[in-house]
């Protein structure tokens, strides 16, 4: 079974995304901060991070850039998931070096679809 | 609506369309044609129904035809069928086309643009090896309607989110209020043509490679064949057509073959060599 951290400050997404996850079979984690986030994958890094752009103390974009230098932490497929929809976040994420990026609102199809793309299904 | 109404709606849109309407898609019917009467200045289905029947009117059983299309489609829809062309196809395409330096590909039920947009995204992706070729892909589907919106290449967020990788999203397109537009040069090599397939497609030349994804679906055995047949008519000798997820040519044709390993790839049944190997 793969791992998925589910990075987002809202508990409603949190878990709206967590049903869609385990209907996907993936494992899941979650954090409410990018802080937070950082700390779990220090344990362990996941085969995928959901990830949310604006949230408390650490955001997604500074997040990611620590992720990818923590060791092991470039092999983790990220996919941002936010509301931030214009093309210079989307721009900004892929430098920053994220696999996949959904725009808000989401539903199990876009993550179902994304996850494909990106070879996690 | 009264069964006689329903019957009468489809038979017309199996004739015009080879759509089949089955008696559990009344509501669908209903729902569809609403809009149709409103925008007509018409009180009700049963008004419209009665302008039907009057018949005369092309543009009105025209309208009535298209509202019972369904045309929801998506970028790189599936995925595989269009890793195969990229992967396979096109590969052999650019080795056994190094002569004439030309090749057509053509969407058959193209809806509102994603299919054909894709294959342009990818022969984009592969313009180094086709520099000085002639590429051409025609689009072609019943509805004007649904082919305006193809012309016009402007799409939703969540049309953009279903299939389409983020890269080509930040490549080929550009957002401009709530909408994305497709880049103008991607735009530019797409034509698009309203066309029947219950017609006589021979107009409409000879192709490399056809797509007919997710339209015989709603067909019934003999119109499907009869369809079959005549793409058969316009593929290249060594052509190949794809199918959708759920179509298929067993029992229903015999002019292709399933190409082996690759599901939903069909070549000539008299090809002893095609482009899907
Ligand atoms: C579900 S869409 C398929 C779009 C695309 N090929 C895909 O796979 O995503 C089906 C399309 O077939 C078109 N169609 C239905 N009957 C047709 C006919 N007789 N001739 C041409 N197009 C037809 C509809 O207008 C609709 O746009």
């Amino acid at each position: 079974m793969k791992s998925c951290l589910i990075v987002d400050d809202s508990k409603v997404v949190r878990m709206v995304a967590r049903k869609i996850l385990h209907e996907l079979n993936f494992e899941t984690l979650e954090a409410a901060d990018g802080s937070a986030a950082l700390d779990i994958c220090k344990k362990q890094i996941p085969d995928a991070v959901l990830l949310d752009w604006n949230m408390p103390v650490m955001d997604g974009i500074e997040f990611l850039r620590a992720l990818r230098k923590l060791p092991g932490g470039s092999a983790s497929i990220v996919v941002f998931c936010t509301t931030e929809n214009d093309i210079d976040h989307i721009q900004t994420a892929i430098e920053a070096g994220a696999n996949e990026y959904i725009m808000k609102p989401f539903d199990s199809e876009i993550i179902q679809a994304k996850f494909q793309q990106v070879g996690l299904l | 609506m009264k069964p006689d109404d329903f019957d009468l709606v489809c038979r017309l849109v199996k004739d015009r369309s080879g759509l089949i309407l089955t008696r559990d898609k009344a509501y669908l019917l209903e729902s569809r044609l609403m809009p149709v009467a409103r925008r007509r200045g018409m009180k009700g289905l049963d008004e419209l129904v009665g302008a039907i029947r009057g018949k005369g009117d092309e543009a009105l059983l025209r309208e009535v035809t298209e509202a019972m299309t369904t045309n929801e489609s998506f970028f790189f829809r599936d995925i595989k069928p269009f890793e195969v062309f990229r992967q396979t196809i096109l590969p052999r395409l650019i080795s056994a086309r190094e002569g004439k330096r030309t090749f057509r590909i053509w969407c058959a039920a193209c809806s509102s643009g994603q299919e054909p947009y894709s294959l342009a995204m990818i022969l984009k992706e592969e313009a180094a090896r086709l520099s000085g070729w002639r590429q051409e892909i025609l689009g072609t589907d019943i509805s004007t309607e649904i082919l305006a919106k193809a012309k016009a290449g402007a799409y939703s967020q969540f049309e953009v989110q279903r299939g389409l990788p983020i890269q080509l999203l930040l490549k080929y397109f550009k957002k401009k209020d709530d909408v994305w537009q497709i880049d103008p040069a991607l735009k530019s090599m797409v034509q698009y043509r309203e066309f029947n397939l219950l017609h006589d497609l021979k107009a409409l030349g000879q192709f490399e490679v056809v797509y007919c994804r997710n339209v015989l679906i709603y067909f019934d055995q003999p119109t499907k064949s009869r369809v079959l047949e005549q793409i058969s008519r316009l593929l290249q000798p060594d052509g190949v057509l794809f199918l959708g997820g759920a179509e298929t040519v067993l029992g229903i044709s015999d002019k292709f073959k399933p190409v082996p390993t690759q599901r939903g790839v069909y070549c000539l049944a008299g090809a002893t060599q095609s482009l899907a190997g």
